[in-house]
């Protein structure tokens, strides 16, 4: 029982990884690969947070009584890594709405069947 | 009981995660993304990561939400039929979790002070930074003060994404006749409402921003709060009269003032004999100079931000806009 709860985090992150992958490869509308995009980040935050935790420890801000932090460096790179994430994810949809506009369409087999065409 | 909530919270989030797998409606899709995104919030609290919980509620189910749904505005809500086969994909993504599921074996248990992360650096963090740069939380210093200059990167990388969203969707000033088309007219509730939320949004956003060296928060968080309250007032009362409260020149030269905000204290502490953003020599006293200089940088962060995600939203929906009056 000691094991599953120790790794539990662990599972759970690669569960979510492997949905954000299976999107991002087999889906073919291009915005449902974004959001596959992100789910996958999202898991890679949860392990950077899932690391920091301490058992017993209290939020990484100073408090009299608490002798236990969790560990703030990985907030800190998850906390910019989540903003950085959001400018990108717009940069990807900015491409998506072009792709609309110069083919029409949003999904991969159909703008590449256009392409082979020429 | 944090176990336990930690437990059925992880658990709901890979069920959404696997629920959106399956959905062929976009729509249906993005909303439960924001689910997704509000869950991963809970979570982070749960696991004493409060800074990150309120930018993941504020940026993932705020921002991304509306940009994505902008989006879909422009793409059609239908996802088509899938023509190639889903069995290669399903194979590769077994064997790859497999091995990553092996890999978690020989991980560190969940939570144990003892574990390789909290033996270095992460100690100097808790136990100096209170008394170093003289602020109770700590990821505001490590986040402002230690790792200054990698933060610096960060607003940067924000703001190249901001000149990568427009030179590839232009904002376009609409003219008065189509100003009365846009907007949410008929609502009145919504009217009332958003008159009412909008300035709380606002002073809320500037509580977190200097709030953010004592409880959580931050320019960041705060940035991405008020630009939501303008995207609201966009969204509810019309684009045009968006555009008469903040103008995109304008903003551009906000998202651009912020950045050399930041640069600017760090030339300002090289001017006064230090390093480049040391800010023990920025005033007399090292700790009133942390105490400046994080004040300013978040401030230049919250400005930059705040200029980035609101030019994005504007660059969305005046395509929106153009097409629907196409």
């Amino acid at each position: 029982m000691n094991f599953i709860l120790d790794h539990y985090n662990y599972w759970i992150t690669i569960i979510l990884m492997m949905a954000g992958f299976y999107i991002v490869i087999s889906a073919n509308n291009l915005v449902k690969k974004i959001v596959g995009l992100n789910v996958f980040q999202v898991s890679v935050f949860l392990l950077y947070i899932t690391m920091g935790k301490v058992s017993g420890g209290t939020a990484p801000i100073v408090v009299d009584g608490a002798t236990q932090y969790s560990n703030p460096l990985p907030h800190v790179l998850i906390l910019t890594a989540i903003v950085v994430g959001v400018a990108t994810t717009a940069v990807g949809l900015a491409l998506i709405v072009r792709i609309k506009g110069a083919y029409g369409t949003v999904e991969e087999n159909e703008f590449k069947d256009q392409d082979d065409a020429i | 009981m944090a176990e336990l909530i930690n437990l059925v919270l992880l658990a709901m989030l890979a069920l959404t995660a696997l629920r959106i797998i399956f959905l062929k409606d976009l729509f249906a899709v993005i909303m439960l993304f924001g689910i997704f995104s509000f869950l991963s919030a809970l979570i982070f609290i749960n696991l004493d990561a409060v800074d990150v919980a309120f930018t993941e509620a504020s940026v993932g189910a705020g921002i991304s939400t509306v940009l994505m749904l902008g989006t879909l505005a422009l793409t059609g809500r239908k996802e088509k039929a899938n023509s190639h086969s889903s069995f290669l994909p399903l194979v590769v993504v077994c064997i790859t979790g497999a091995a990553l599921i092996y890999g978690t074996l020989d991980m560190p248990d969940f939570g144990d002070p003892d574990n390789p992360v909290h033996q270095h650096v992460a100690p100097r963090y808790i136990e100096e930074s209170p008394k170093e740069v003289g602020l109770p939380n700590m990821v505001t210093s490590v986040l402002a003060s230690y790792r200054g200059f990698d933060t610096l990167g960060e607003v940067v990388v924000v703001f190249a994404a901001l000149i990568a969203v427009l030179s590839l969707l232009s904002i376009r000033k609409e003219t008065e006749q189509d100003a009365s088309e846009s907007g949410l007219k008929s609502h009145h509730v919504l009217h009332v409402v958003a008159k009412l939320v909008i300035p709380l949004i606002i002073l809320f956003a500037l509580y977190v921003q200097f709030h953010g060296d004592f409880g959580p928060g931050g320019g960041f968080q705060a940035g991405v709060i008020a630009a939501a309250a303008l995207i609201l007032y966009a969204l509810v009362f019309g684009l045009p009269n968006a555009f008469a409260v903040i103008g995109a020149k304008f903003l551009y030269c906000m998202a651009s003032a912020g950045v050399l905000l930041y640069a600017s204290v760090g030339l300002f502490s090289m001017y006064k004999g230090g390093n480049f953003l040391d800010y023990n020599k920025i005033a007399a006293e090292p700790l009133a100079g942390q105490h400046y200089g994080i004040i300013i940088i978040e401030l230049g962060v919250g400005i930059t931000v705040f200029a980035v995600m609101l030019s994005i939203f504007y660059a969305f929906s005046s395509q929106t806009a153009r097409s629907n009056i196409k």
